[in-house]
């Protein structure tokens, strides 16, 4: 037994020493296991990311404690959020944001805003691709809202996740920047959509890359356009003879409307700086990882990086848009 | 025979003897998981999940299946013992398994719910092996008028299940659906029914009501009762199982029937839960033993247990070549795969052979070593209805507590818990049945959901509902079904009148 415990004693100090050595000292580090609330369910976009995010943490011993994963989706997400705005000033707490973040307090009036959470880190925009089923006649963007106008309004419909929040969003905009006029059809996940489509049950979606892409590659879905200002940059090819790089932008596409969704992470108000400047470190290390990049570009996602006022900024920025694009489609909570 | 190349190749892949440790550690833990009310499969899996970071994807892939096999045997044990649902999906189970326990039939119940999990996980894997692609495609045919008319059939098919006035039954679904109304509403996005009151938007949880009115409820009338179970005579026999296996070849027709709706919902996707309702609901319809259903007959245990194992395991086989998830466990282990760089989806099955043939035979493999570790166990479980009452008791309660919590981390669902207890025991008194009740929570909110984006879709014409032969058809037998009794009687009045 002594024996045991000696061996594991020095075993504890070895790998204390090793951290000591790889990592500079923090002036804060958790003393206990970090909270890392998921505002949606198990098995969506952001409770992936937060998953993988767990495990590399892990893999990597980023972290001196792990990071566990607790999905609080009641009410659109407005419960996560809610449990993190009440936990002020715990640095033991962090939350990965989707566009809900913004959604649901406009649509809901739920009575929570961004400004009342510390903002951590962009770790990256997700991007939402203009999708058709493949055996329809409809080779570009053009072609489908001049298809869509033609069939006069409320003919085709537009399938998406979850009502007044971004895919729905996206579809008003469409719409306003366009003349054409969907019926959208609110379902519960983005994968459903794409099984949706390919069934034909809806006319198009906009689904994120990872939610089609596995329907691209088998010939059933095509995608029109890209929902950003310049193509994604991925250049290998995901299909025989096409790469996401290949998907034009719907601005050159004739269809000007832009739209990617923050995966960023915000801490408890009044989160101590030192905590906020150790968060934004351990996530700079995770982009470092292979199994990061490996993410990013099979859901071909923007891997743009923020943290500090420029985050803030933007941050603010896309706050004003949901409100805009809201407003105008008459989503507001009354 | 390309299939069965394949599949002993799968064989290779999934019994090295890491692989073969990890079905054992997932089928282990998976019936704990199933145990306990609340810490479902999905839970328990994406608990798990970033453990599995550093093993190759097909070991990760079969300790997690393990697990949600075990979770799918563990689900009866407490619905059989206490009548209390481990999983949403053996609340069908309850109904005949409960009274087999109170009559001191307890081993005979589990070793039936079991085997017959064992059976209809069977029949969904050679279903998967030799039919796959033909069956993906089958679920490409269901939009939300589809999917509606399921629903639809799952609560006609249940009408009448309970003995009491029909008023009563009506009463206790509509409350049904009014709980499920409550929270945030997919269609619009907006809040219902929260009265302002922001720990009321988590809308309430099916588990937790389950947990109250089944769990708590039962505990409440067993004190008025004199404090003991009525399951306590119990006979532990180890040769309890072989005896229920000379039983079981008499109910082949309710387990082949049970299967198949088992298959089809789970492929549709439709789930676990509704497969085991509608199943009871059918069995009770058609078997000759129909009338004696709920005193504790064994083919009540047989045909929610096959359809609910059958429905669980299918329903990996959208996900997987579909990439859309038949249930919430399966939803989890889509993450799982995406992020092991896996993307499922149909050029899954031809570019990886290894992950997919080894995932399908760690079914069968792990199926067998579930209903070996659950077998073995039964006059384990079953003794546990010999400790005493005023011991079991408050265990009970504290196991049911922790479940409640678990679901949602939160401390309301534990005082809606004790609250649905009380409904509960009221419910009883008073003769209400709980079982459409729960049907109505279980499965409200997505009958309504698809029933509203049927209507955006036809602009709000009903005739969608018989917009071609596959939804026709079962919008069709649902109506039959609804108006069978009426039917029935309006004939034996006319013959005998």
């Amino acid at each position: 037994m002594t024996m045991l415990k000696r061996a594991a004693r020095t075993l504890a100090i070895a790998l204390a020493g090793g951290l000591g050595l790889s990592s500079p000292g923090f002036a804060w580090e958790p003393t206990k296991p970090v909270e890392f609330i998921v505002p949606a369910g198990t098995g969506g976009g952001a409770d992936q990311m937060a998953r993988l995010l767990q495990g590399i943490v892990q893999k990597n011993n980023l972290m001196k404690q792990p990071l566990i994963v607790v999905n609080k989706s009641g009410g659109a997400g407005a419960e996560g959020f809610l449990a993190i705005k009440e936990a002020k000033g715990d640095p033991h707490k962090i939350v990965i944001t989707l566009s809900n973040l913004f959604t649901t307090p406009l649509a809901t009036g739920v009575p929570f805003n961004w400004k009342d959470l510390t903002p951590v880190a962009m770790l990256a925009l997700d991007q939402f691709v203009l999708w058709v089923n493949a055996e329809t006649p409809h080779q570009s963007a053009k072609d489908y809202i001049a298809a869509v106008k033609a069939a006069g309004p409320n003919k085709f419909k537009m399938g998406g996740t979850g009502s007044k929040q971004e895919d729905q969003i996206i579809t008003v905009a469409l719409e306003k920047a366009t003349g054409a006029k969907f019926t959208y059809i609110p379902f519960k996940g983005g994968g459903e959509v794409a099984v949706q489509l390919v069934g034909k049950h809806i006319d198009s979606s906009v689904n994120n890359p990872i939610e089609a892409v596995a329907q691209w590659r088998a010939g059933k879905l095509r995608p029109l356009c890209v929902f950003d200002h310049d193509r994604m940059p991925y250049k290998d090819k995901i299909t025989k003879d096409q790469s996401w790089n290949d998907i034009p932008s719907c601005k050159e596409a004739g269809v000007p409307v832009d739209y990617v969704m923050l995966r960023g992470i915000f801490a408890a108000p009044a989160a101590p700086k030192d905590a906020v400047a150790y968060y934004v470190d351990v996530f700079r290390k995770v982009r470092e990882t292979p199994e990061w990049k490996k993410f990013m570009s099979d859901g071909a996602f923007n891997t743009t990086f923020m943290s500090g006022p420029e985050y803030v900024k933007w941050v603010e920025g896309a706050e004003g848009t949901h409100r805009t694009l809201m407003k105008e489609a008459g989503f507001l909570a009354k | 025979m390309e299939e069965l190349n394949a599949l002993f190749h799968g064989f290779a892949v999934a019994l090295s003897p890491l692989n073969v440790l990890l079905m054992f550690v997932g089928i282990l833990l998976g019936v704990v998981i199933g145990v306990l009310p609340g810490l479902g499969g999905a839970n328990g899996i994406a608990i798990l999940l970033p453990l599995t970071f550093t093993m190759p994807p097909t070991s990760a892939i079969i300790m997690l299946s393990c697990i949600y096999w075990g979770a799918l045997f563990g689900g009866a044990i407490t619905s059989v013992l206490f009548n209390i649902p481990g999983e949403p999906w053996s609340v069908a189970t309850t109904f005949d398994g409960y009274p087999m326990a109170q009559q001191g039939r307890a081993g005979e119940a589990l070793t039936a719910a079991f085997t017959s999990s064992f059976v209809g996980a069977l029949f969904a894997v050679i279903v998967f092996t030799f039919l796959a692609p033909l069956v993906a495609s089958f679920a490409l045919k269901f939009g939300p008028p589809e999917f509606f008319s399921v629903y639809l059939l799952t609560f006609c098919s249940f009408v009448g299940l309970g003995k009491g006035a029909p008023f009563k039954i009506i009463a206790a679904m509509m409350i049904g659906f009014a709980l499920a109304a409550v929270g945030i509403d997919t269609v619009t996005g907006q809040l219902r029914l929260t009265f302002g009151w922001t720990e009321m938007m988590r809308g309430f949880d099916f588990l937790v009501a389950v947990i109250g009115l089944f769990g708590i409820g039962e505990i409440l009338q067993s004190m008025e009762e004199g404090l003991a179970f009525q399951g306590k005579q119990a006979k532990i026999n180890s040769r309890i199982v072989l005896e229920t296996w000379a039983k079981l070849p008499r109910y082949w027709t309710s387990s082949l029937r049970a299967c198949l709706i088992g298959c089809a919902m789970g492929i549709v996707p439709g789930g676990a839960t509704p497969a085991s309702f509608m199943s009871y609901g059918v069995a009770k319809r058609v078997s000759r033993n129909g009338p004696k259903f709920g005193t504790g007959q064994v083919e009540g245990v047989v045909a929610p247990e096959t359809a609910a194992h059958a429905a669980g395991t299918s329903a990996l086989l959208p996900m997987l070549t579909l990439g859309v998830p038949g249930s919430p466990t399966a939803a989890v282990l889509l993450g799982g795969l995406l992020i092991w760089g896996l993307q499922p989806g149909p050029l899954l099955f031809v570019e990886k052979k290894d992950f997919v043939w080894g995932l399908i035979a760690s079914m069968y493999l792990g199926n067998l070593a579930g209903l070996i570790v659950v077998l073995t166990c039964v006059p384990l479980f079953a003794a546990i209805l010999r400790v005493p009452f005023s011991i079991i008791a408050p265990v009970i309660i504290v196991i049911c507590a922790i479940g409640a919590y678990t679901v949602h981390n939160a401390m309301l669902d534990i005082w809606l818990m004790l609250l649905f207890g009380v409904i509960g025991y009221v419910f009883k008194k008073l003769d209400y049945p709980l079982a459409p009740l729960v049907l109505a929570l279980v499965l409200g909110d997505r009958a309504e959901d698809s029933f509203r984006q049927s209507m955006l879709m036809s602009q709000g014409d009903v005739s969608i509902f018989f917009s071609n032969a596959l939804v026709g058809g079962i919008t069709a037998l649902a109506l039959v079904l609804l108006f069978w009794p009426l039917g029935a009687s309006l004939i034996a009045r006319l013959r005998y009148g």
